[in-house]
C-alpha cells in the first residue's frame, strides 16, 4: 500500500495544470480516490451521515454482488454440461463459466466507465462512481446468450440517456442497470427472453466446454417462462422435476446472477450489515410480493396465479430485484415511510405483471423502474405530510 | 415590392431550424411520433402539410379582411378541412400503400397545431405572398424533423432506406452473421429519444433558445 501511494504521489504532479498528462486529469482522479480515501471534504453545506464516502460504499455493494457472481459463473458452466449429458469437475464447470461470464463483465465496464471518464473531461468535473456498481450488475441480469455487441449498445444507451443527461450519478431518476436491461429486452426481445437464451450450449471458443451432442427434451426455458406458458409442472433444463431445494441453491436457467437464493442472501447480510441497503425497503418488498401472490393464490384462475407465494419469490429475478435493485439508494425514496410504501409497491406490481400479463413472464425489472418513477412523488407527500403536522403543533 | 427581401427571406429561413415548429414550439409531436417508422410515409407526411399549410396560409391571408373575428376559426377549418381531405384523396388515388400506412394521420392534419398556430399567429395578419414564405418555412421545418427522426429509425429498425436495403442481408443472424435489428427503433418511445437528440444538438448549435437556470 506504501508503495502504490508513493507511486501515486509521483505521478500526480503531471496530472496537475501544465503537466505533462492535463487531458487525463480525471482518469487520475478518480483512480487515486478509489483506491484511498481523499483527505479532502466537502466545502459547502456538508450532506455527509457516515464516515464512509461514496467510492467505500460503492465498493461494498461490488463486495456484496461477488457471492452471486461467483455462483452464476459456476451455474453457467454447470448448466452447459447438463444438458450435454456429460460429467464435470467443479473446477471445469466453474472456468467454464468465468470465461463465459467475464467477456461480460469486461464489455459492460469498458463501455460503461468509458463513458463516464469521456463526459467527465469534458465537462471538467470529478470522476463519479456510480458506474462501479452498474458496471457489475449488467452481467448479472442478462441471460449467458446475449450478445457482446448488444450489451455494450445497450450499456452505452443506458449511461448516457439514464443518468449522464439527468447530470450524472446521484441524478438517476432511473436504476442505470434495469435501464440497460429494459432496452435490451425491448428491442432485442429474440436475445432477452424465449427458451433459446438462458443455457450456454455451444462450446466457447478455444474448444472449453463439452462436445456431446444435446440430450434430447431439453429445454433450456426459465422456471417462470415454463409456468407462464402453462406447464404442468416445474422443471430444470433436462425435464427433471425441480424441489424447493433446487430453486433455492438456483440450480435452474436464469440470468446469470439472480438464480441462488442463497448467494443474494449472503450479499444480502452483507448490504445490510454495513448498513449500506435499508432493511425497509427490501422487507417492505418481500411482504407486498408475499401477500400480492397469496391473493393471487385464492383466485387461482390461471397457471401462473396458482403458483405457491414461496416458488413465486424463490423464482426468476424477485429476490435479486430485491436486494439489490429495490434498495439503489439514488433512485428509491429518502423518507423512512416512503420506504415502506415503494418496497411494498414493488412486491406487488411484480407479481402482478407475473400472474396477468401472459407476455411477460417476470415483471421485478418493470416493476422496479416504475415505482423509481413514483419515489420522488412518494418522498414529495411525506415531505408535506410531515411539514404540516410540524406547523400544527409550532401553530398551538 | 421586393419578393425575396431580407425580411422575406427570414420569414422563410426561420422557421427551418432556429425557430422549428417542432423541435423549438413543440408543435405536432404527435404525428411526428406515429408516422415516423419508415422514412418514406414521414416523407410523403411532411410533404402534404408542407403543402396545406402554405395554401391554407395564403387563403387565409385573402381572406382576412373579410373574414369577421368571432367565426374566424371556423373559418381557418373549414379552408384547412378543404385542403386535407384533396390531399388524402389525391395520395389514396396515386399513393395508395403510404396513404393506408399513414391511415387516420392525413385526416388529422386538420388538428395539427402548426397549421392553426401559423393562420392564427401569422396568415391573419400578413399579406399572401409573406403567408406563403412562412407557410412553407413552417411544412419543411416540420418535414426536416420528421425525415431526421424517420431515417434513424427506418435505417436502425428495419436496416433499410426508402425501403431499399443498407444494411446488408448477409450481416443478419439469419444469413449467418451476427446482426439483428433494434426493435425499440419502430416503437413510439425511440421516436421521442431521438427528436430529444435533434432539441438537443439544435439547442447545443444556438444557444439563444437554451433555458436559463434561474
Amino acid at each position: 500500500m506504501k508503495a502504490l501511494r508513493n507511486f501515486l504521489d509521483k505521478v500526480k504532479p503531471s496530472f496537475e495544470e501544465g503537466g505533462k498528462f492535463h487531458a487525463f486529469r480525471s482518469v487520475f482522479d478518480g483512480f487515486e480516490t478509489f483506491l484511498f480515501v481523499p483527505n479532502t471534504t466537502a466545502k459547502r453545506g456538508s450532506h455527509i451521515h457516515d464516515c464512509i464516502d461514496s467510492k467505500r460504499a460503492m465498493s461494498m455493494v461490488v463486495i456484496a454482488l461477488i457471492p452471486a457472481l461467483l455462483f452464476g459463473m459456476y451455474n453457467v458452466g454447470f448448466q452447459h454440461y447438463l444438458v450435454h449429458g456429460e460429467e464435470a469437475s467443479f473446477w471445469a464447470m466453474f472456468i467454464f463459466g468465468f470465461l463465459a461470464v467475464l467477456p461480460k463483465i469486461v464489455v459492460s465496464y469498458v463501455v460503461g466507465l468509458g463513458i463516464e471518464f469521456v463526459v467527465a473531461q469534458w465537462r471538467g468535473e470529478e470522476i463519479q462512481e456510480g458506474f462501479l456498481v452498474s458496471g457489475m450488475l449488467i452481467p448479472l441480469i442478462v441471460p449467458v446468450e446475449c450478445p457482446l455487441w448488444i450489451l455494450a449498445i445497450a450499456t452505452a444507451f443506458a449511461v448516457i440517456f439514464a443518468k449522464e443527461v439527468f447530470g450524472g450519478t446521484g441524478y438517476n431518476i432511473f436504476n442505470v442497470a434495469l435501464i440497460t436491461r429494459a432496452f435490451l429486452f425491448f428491442a432485442y426481445p429474440v436475445k432477452m427472453s424465449g427458451d433459446a437464451v438462458w443455457v450456454a450450449k455451444d462450446a466457447l471458443c478455444g474448444g472449453i466446454g463439452s462436445e456431446n451432442a444435446l440430450l434430447d427434451g431439453v429445454t433450456g426455458a426459465t422456471p417462470l417462462g415454463q409456468v407462464s406458458t402453462g406447464a404442468a409442472e416445474i422443471t430444470n433444463a433436462i425435464g427433471s422435476s425441480m424441489s424447493p431445494m433446487d430453486m433455492i441453491m438456483g440450480f435452474y436457467p436464469g440470468s446469470i446472477g439472480e438464480t441462488s437464493v442463497i448467494a443474494i442472501g449472503i450479499g444480502a447480510i452483507i448490504l445490510l450489515f454495513t448498513g449500506i441497503a435499508s432493511w425497509k425497503t427490501m422487507l417492505s418488498v418481500f411482504a407486498g410480493g408475499i401477500l400480492t401472490a397469496m391473493m393471487f393464490n385464492s383466485i387461482g384462475a390461471n397457471e401462473v396465479m396458482s403458483l405457491p407465494w414461496y416458488e413465486h419469490i424463490l423464482l426468476g429475478g424477485f429476490c435479486f430485484g430485491a436486494v439489490f435493485m429495490a434498495t439503489d439508494p439514488v433512485t428509491s425514496p429518502r423518507t423512512e415511510c416512503g420506504k415502506y410504501i415503494y418496497g411494498f409497491l414493488i412486491g406487488f406490481i411484480a407479481i402482478v405483471i407475473r400472474c396477468l400479463n401472459p407476455g411477460y413472464p417476470e415483471g421485478m425489472m418493470l416493476a422496479i423502474l416504475l415505482m423509481n418513477l413514483f419515489a420522488p412523488l412518494i418522498d414529495h407527500c411525506f415531505v408535506q405530510a410531515n411539514i404540516k403536522r410540524r406547523l400544527k403543533r409550532a401553530n398551538r | 415590392m421586393d419578393l425575396f427581401s431580407k425580411k422575406n427571406k427570414e420569414t422563410f429561413f426561420t422557421p427551418l431550424w432556429v425557430n422549428n415548429p417542432v423541435a423549438t414550439q413543440v408543435l405536432g409531436i404527435c404525428s411526428a411520433l406515429a408516422v415516423t417508422s419508415k422514412l418514406e410515409p414521414a416523407l410523403v407526411m411532411g410533404i402534404s402539410v408542407t403543402i396545406i399549410v402554405a395554401l391554407a396560409n395564403v387563403v387565409i391571408s385573402l381572406l382576412r379582411n373579410t373574414i369577421p373575428n368571432r367565426i374566424r376559426i371556423i373559418v381557418q377549418l373549414v379552408v384547412v378541412a378543404t385542403l386535407v381531405t384533396i390531399v388524402s384523396q389525391v395520395l389514396k388515388a396515386f399513393a395508395y400503400d403510404v396513404s393506408v400506412q399513414l391511415s387516420v394521420y392525413v385526416g388529422l392534419i386538420i388538428t395539427n397545431c402548426i397549421l392553426m398556430g401559423r393562420l392564427e399567429a401569422f396568415a391573419m395578419q400578413n399579406k399572401p405572398w409573406e403567408s406563403f414564405l412562412d407557410g412553407v418555412g413552417s411544412g419543411l421545418g416540420y418535414a426536416l424533423i420528421l425525415v431526421i427522426v424517420g431515417f434513424f429509425r427506418e435505417l436502425f429498425g428495419s436496416g433499410t432506406l426508402l425501403n431499399f436495403r443498407v444494411i446488408p442481408e448477409c450481416l443478419y443472424v439469419k444469413a449467418g452473421g451476427f446482426y439483428m435489428n433494434n426493435g425499440l427503433m419502430v416503437l413510439p418511445p425511440m421516436a421521442l429519444i431521438i427528436l430529444a437528440c435533434v432539441i438537443w444538438f439544435q439547442r447545443a448549435k444556438n444557444p439563444d433558445l437554451q433555458e436559463k437556470n434561474n
